[in-house]
């Protein structure tokens, strides 16, 4: 199944607004950002473990443990800075 | 909010993000009109500071997460309705390119008695810093960075009894 991705902020700059990317149902949000981090140089930097990095399931923020179903909408992006 | 269908009241957004600067006063009528079992509004408004460092903020710019940034914020709203007995709320939050002194954000928090009121907008502006998706990109001259989110704020939201770790390391 296909997963739309959204980045934000610095990620954004570094990756784009989104991509579209293909995974198994049941992967969860931490394993896509794991398959992910090995798509390109720049990938493994911006979603580098290690940096602070918050991720939304269908615009709700999430942890990594949150399972993927078919349609989703994730995002990754830094910490927010609202207000 | 017991509010008839049908009433104007009823089709006040309490949520808006915009480009556009805002009304205080205006916002407050709004949210006050034809309402008689409200005894106290509090009111925030968060501006842009020029920092004090070496130099000087040129602009401020806003990025959010459409949609989301919506839906987060009428979740807290709820919260706080529910937490303090708010009889309406409301939040303005602009985004885009903002100079120093300009608005950024408003809270309104309505309620029967002042101390549920005060309450209520703290309450939502604690919860807004660190679990609404904007991000803020500070000009300086020709240089720009991304704003680093604060412990403090996670600390404040945390004196409400939610947790969160917006600004840990990982």
């Amino acid at each position: 199944m296909n997963i739309q991705v959204r980045y934000f902020a610095s990620i954004r700059e570094a990756l784009g607004p989104a991509e579209i990317v293909p995974v198994l149902a049941g992967t969860t949000v931490g394993a896509l950002r794991d398959a992910l981090l090995a798509q390109s140089a720049a990938h493994a930097q911006a979603l580098a473990r290690g940096r602070a990095v918050r991720a939304a399931l269908n615009q709700v923020l999430c942890d990594e443990s949150a399972l993927l179903t078919e349609g989703a909408e994730v995002a990754f992006f830094p910490p927010v800075t609202g207000g | 909010m017991s509010v008839a269908p049908g009433s104007h009241l009823d089709a006040l957004p309490r949520v808006s993000i915009q480009p556009e600067d805002f009304d205080v006063s205006a916002e407050c009528a709004a949210l006050r009109r034809g309402r008689t079992d409200i005894g106290a509004v509090v009111s925030f408004i968060g501006t842009v500071r020029q920092s004090a460092g070496a130099h000087a903020l040129s602009a401020l710019e806003l990025e959010h997460y459409p949609g989301m940034t919506e839906h987060s914020i009428e979740g807290m709203i709820d919260d706080a309705v529910a937490r303090f007995g708010l009889r309406a709320a409301r939040v303005v939050h602009r985004v885009g390119r903002l100079l120093p002194g300009e608005q950024i954000v408003l809270v309104l928090a309505a309620s029967a008695h002042r101390k549920e009121a005060f309450a209520g907008c703290e309450f939502l502006m604690d919860y807004l810093k660190t679990q609404a998706p904007f991000w803020k990109k500070e000009h300086v001259g020709e240089q720009s960075h991304w704003v680093d989110a604060r412990v403090d704020d996670d600390a404040a939201l945390a004196r409400w009894g939610l947790s969160s770790s917006n600004a840990s390391a990982a």
